[in-house]
């Protein structure tokens, strides 16, 4: 399969291992990785703040970036839920319309691609460590994706996975809202790295990695020892 | 910023930071959690009940003209008088009548939203009648001299001795830390309210319009002593309340309790569909039903948002929303908190003035998820927040939004700035924690990340010239 | 000069003029269910289908009534004949030192009443409540026992009125073999074959004592209504 990759500005920006992780695991997989060098943003700022006149050219030109691949793939479950979910409704009675909806059909998460696209489970990845794991909102209630991340982690080697309490909990980054209403997105932040420090993990892991820049902020402002991960690097490990 | 915005901002910071407040309400609802998913379970089929419940709301609100002039002529054909109040104000004046026609000088009230809505209790007492809340949770706000902290349960807040604290200076109780005692305490202060009483006023969970009936749901019996005792009964009902049928209520009375409380039915679910009936021993004499507007026709002309009026107050919404769990229902400041009041109450009460709510969230859509009649809750968040932008836009913001389009439709340019950016780490440095730091409002309370040292664009392209090299 | 009525009304029609969505059209794909195919939106059949499942026999309802009176701490006497009922009732009343039974008249709760032999009051037209408030217990009829939910459903005319079963302490219920139900449905199915259209003011569906959860969460029993609810049911 030809996989266009979907590389979101801020994991451009802060965490470019993660998705050179993803590239690794899909070309393990024998597929070939293409790279639109010039996306550069998918439109969910001034989406998400209402600023939908200025959010539509900046997600057109996603589209067209996007226009000719065969599947994309995201690592970020917000990424894929705006280019799926929100761009078709973005563009709703208007004549991309029907652009936003081709796109949205051939637009996966890492995790759903790997398991229900590709049918694979089993990477062939090895990570002895005792890992928790943190369903990033938009990837589990926009998309539906709760189950692939989890069994392709029960089949990395050595690793262990622990469940924590409040795994569908948000960890309070929600975009803007996080930098608008910083004392609730803290407080948010704290309920939840309180649940990921009982289970005694030595890692976070999650296919989003907003939430992980979120989770990790708080963590290291308590002076926690757990680090955070995306799942495509633990899937990239051998 | 408006006054509305600011103080919803200190309270939000005062409350989201009170460990203890934390603490207890993730306690009072983890064992919600547990019943509520214990009931669901017992469901034949959960999600498919969801989906009904939602058709028949949305047959209900879709066809709301022909429901309610039905339930209002069956209403009347039983004797109930019914008074249409297209606003707060004519709810008030109608029922503050009535009140002075039969010399009321108490009234005992059971729980009721909307009541809290069109601020009657505080109408009333300024009319020199006496109020006396009988549901437990409205009376310890009551003598709080606060509004409920939540559409369910209202005294979730509280522990046991600030509620013993309570009564022992405003009913001269002896103090305890048994919660059997002090509901003991409530129960004997209460029992000749119920008889003293000239009027009656409750709420309405729903409203038939097959058999012109409202229902109230509860579970202490104080709605039903309330309601049957007096010689007077006024219902206040929202006009979303209607349902088509009453054979309905045989899905909707377990959703609503499984929902709202973790229980399979509540104690008392009871109909009423008028006063004292010829051969009936006791009862009203009079049972009048204020159908209530005040402003849900203009929610109702907003197709996208519509199924908002499909809410059956259960309350779920708020169980599950962290905003709420960490800034507790009196932050919203006003009637309905937690999503629905956030998507709510810009309709209801001004867009500008309240969208603050519909900003106020991470969107993580628990709401949407956990809703029995399937309201589109999270995404009519994003839609108020686009109507609030149409209307009027803050200047600044909107130019920032303007550029980043800008930008972001450049490739190079947004290249460019993502390698400056970079550079710019070490001049973040150097404000970070000052007044002058850009990032402040994350990075006083969490660390932000440092640009990597290359970006994705760089280190495809240099694996890429490698592949290459190794191919020659 | 328009009233509220066609105020109200003529705004709502207005509204309505642009439609809304039907339900369910948002969520992920994993959340979506057909829209259904049984006729009309929320038919007893398709409800039945969703709520939780009942007895297939009347043995089977009984058990889970049973089982769900255990959980709602609702005393249920399973009792072969009316003279057992009696019986039953004589041992209550000495356990629990009833002195005054509040009752209504109908055939089985009279006889019941007169065979317990202590001060009775009845809830005659227009008596006085301070008369039933010095009551122990109140003892009725009703309509129907669902056993889907362990519920008592009675009406002001099947239940001696508004007050006679929730405003004494403990409210006994007597009922006959025919009046167990499977569900929720059926009740509302028998209210309307009953009353017809000329239903009474009152119809409640009461489940358990009186409760309240508004301190801390925790459950107490006997907030406003009744601390004590027991069921008789006569089997013959």
């Amino acid at each position: 399969m030809r996989v266009t990759l979907m590389v979101p500005c801020f994991v451009n920006q802060f965490y470019p291992k993660a998705a050179m992780a993803m590239v690794e695991v899909i070309e393990r997989l024998g597929h070939t990785v293409e790279f639109p060098e010039e996306f550069t943003c998918c439109g969910q700022p001034p989406f998400n703040s209402g600023f939908w006149d200025e959010a539509r050219p900046v997600a057109c030109q996603a589209l067209q970036n996007f226009s000719d691949a065969e599947v994309i793939v995201g690592g970020s479950g917000s990424c894929v839920a705006m280019m799926r979910v929100f761009t078709p409704e973005l563009f709703k009675g208007r004549k991309e319309e029907q652009l936003a909806r081709e796109v949205a059909s051939k637009t996966f998460e890492f995790s759903e691609f790997l398991v229900n696209k590709c049918g694979v489970t089993d990477v062939g990845a090895r990570f002895p460590a005792t890992v928790t794991f943190h369903d990033g909102c938009h990837g589990l209630r926009e998309l539906g994706i709760k189950k692939p991340a989890r069994e392709l982690l029960k089949n990395v080697k050595e690793l262990t996975l622990v469940e924590m309490t409040e795994a569908e909990t948000c960890c309070g980054f929600g975009g803007t809202f996080a930098v608008k209403f910083p004392m609730i997105s803290t407080s948010m932040g704290e309920v939840k790295c309180a649940s990921i420090c009982a289970t005694n993990a030595e890692y976070v892991v999650s296919n989003d990695s907003s939430c992980l820049m979120q989770i990790q902020g708080v963590l290291d402002k308590q002076g926690k020892p757990i680090k955070s991960m995306h799942l495509a690097e633990v899937l990239a490990k051998q | 910023m408006n006054a509305t915005v600011s103080s919803f901002l200190k309270d939000a910071k005062r409350v989201s930071a009170d460990l203890r407040h934390r603490s207890l309400i993730q306690n009072a609802l983890k064992g919600y959690l547990v019943k509520r998913d214990e009931k669901k379970a017992q469901f034949q089929d959960w999600q498919h009940a969801r989906q009904t419940a939602a058709e028949i709301k949305w047959d209900a609100i879709n066809h709301l003209d022909k429901y309610l002039a039905q339930f209002a002529d069956n209403a009347e054909a039983n004797g109930a008088k019914v008074f249409w109040a297209s606003t707060a104000d004519e709810a008030r004046e109608y029922i503050l009548d009535v009140a002075k026609k039969h010399s009321v000088k108490s009234i005992i009230k059971s729980k009721t939203m909307t009541g809290e809505e069109i601020h009657l209790g505080q109408a009333l007492e300024k009319a020199h009648i006496r109020v006396v809340e009988s549901d437990l949770g409205e009376l310890i706000v009551q003598l709080r001299e606060e509004p409920p902290y939540h559409i369910v349960f209202p005294s979730m807040h509280l522990s046991r001795h600030e509620i013993s604290d309570l009564f022992q200076k405003k009913l001269g109780s002896e103090p305890t830390d048994q919660p059997e005692e002090l509901t003991m305490i409530a129960r004997r202060a209460i029992r000749g309210e119920y008889i003293k009483a000239d009027m009656g006023i409750s709420g309405a969970n729903f409203a038939v319009a097959e058999t012109g009936m409202i229902s109230i749901t509860e579970n202490e019996g104080n709605a039903r002593l309330s309601t049957g005792l007096p010689k007077v009964h006024v219902a206040i009902c929202g006009i979303e309340k209607i349902v088509p049928r009453m054979e309905h209520l045989a899905l909707f009375l377990p959703m609503l309790a499984t929902a709202g409380a973790g229980q399979a039915l509540t104690c008392y679910n009871s109909l009423i569909g008028g006063p004292r009936q010829r051969g009936e021993v006791d009862g009203p004499e009079e049972f009048h039903i204020v159908l209530l507007d005040n402003s849900r026709s203009a929610l109702l002309a907003d197709p996208e948002q519509r199924d908002a009026l499909h809410c059956i107050r259960c309350g779920a919404c708020l169980n599950v929303c962290p905003i709420f769990k960490n800034v507790g229902g009196h932050t919203y400041g006003t009637t309905y908190s937690g999503p629905i009041g956030s998507v709510i109450t810009p309709h209801l009460r001004g867009l500008q003035q309240w969208k603050h709510l519909s900003q106020a969230s991470s969107l993580c859509g628990a709401c949407t998820e956990t809703c029995p009649v399937k309201i589109n809750l999270h995404h009519h968040l994003l839609h108020n927040r686009r109507n609030a932008v149409s209307e009027s836009a803050p200047f600044i913001e909107k130019i920032a939004m303007k550029i980043f389009a800008q930008v972001a439709t450049k490739p190079k340019l947004f290249e460019i700035l993502s390698v400056l950016a970079r550079f710019g780490d070490f001049f973040l440095g150097l404000v970070r924690n000052t007044v002058l730091d850009p990032l402040g409002a994350w990075t006083k309370t969490r660390s932000f990340p440092n640009s990597a040292p290359k970006n994705f664009k760089e280190m495809w392209r240099e694996r890429a010239a490698k592949k290459e090299e190794a191919k020659r | 000069m328009i009233t509220g009525r066609e105020a109200i009304l003529g705004r709502i029609r207005e509204a309505l003029k642009l439609s809304a969505p039907m339900p369910g059209d948002h969520g992920p794909s994993t959340d979506a269910v057909p829209v259904h195919s049984h006729g009309p939106a929320g038919s007893p059949a398709e409800i039945r289908d969703w709520l939780p499942s009942v007895g297939k026999n009347w043995e089977e309802n009984a058990q889970l009534f049973a089982r769900n009176s255990a959980d709602l701490k609702t005393t249920f006497l399973r009792v072969p004949t009316v003279a057992a009922a009696h019986q039953a009732l004589k041992e209550l009343a000495a356990s629990e030192k009833w002195a005054r039974v509040a009752f209504h008249q109908t055939p089985l709760i009279s006889g019941a009443v007169s065979s317990l032999g202590l001060t009775s009051f009845e809830t005659k037209a227009d008596y006085d409540v301070n008369e039933l408030e010095r009551c122990d217990v109140g003892i009725s009829a009703c309509d129907a026992l669902i056993a889907q939910t362990g519920t008592i459903l009675l009406t002001a005319t099947s239940g001696g009125g508004r007050a006679l079963s929730v405003l004494p302490p403990h409210h006994v219920v007597i009922a006959t073999r025919d009046q167990l139900l499977p569900d929720l449905s059926s009740g509302y199915e028998l209210l309307a074959r009953v009353y017809g259209k000329a239903y009474p003011s009152f119809i409640t569906l009461i489940t358990g004592p009186s409760r309240t959860g508004d301190i801390e969460r925790i459950l107490v029993l006997g907030a406003h209504g009744p601390k004590k609810l027991t069921v008789v049911l006569i089997e013959e």
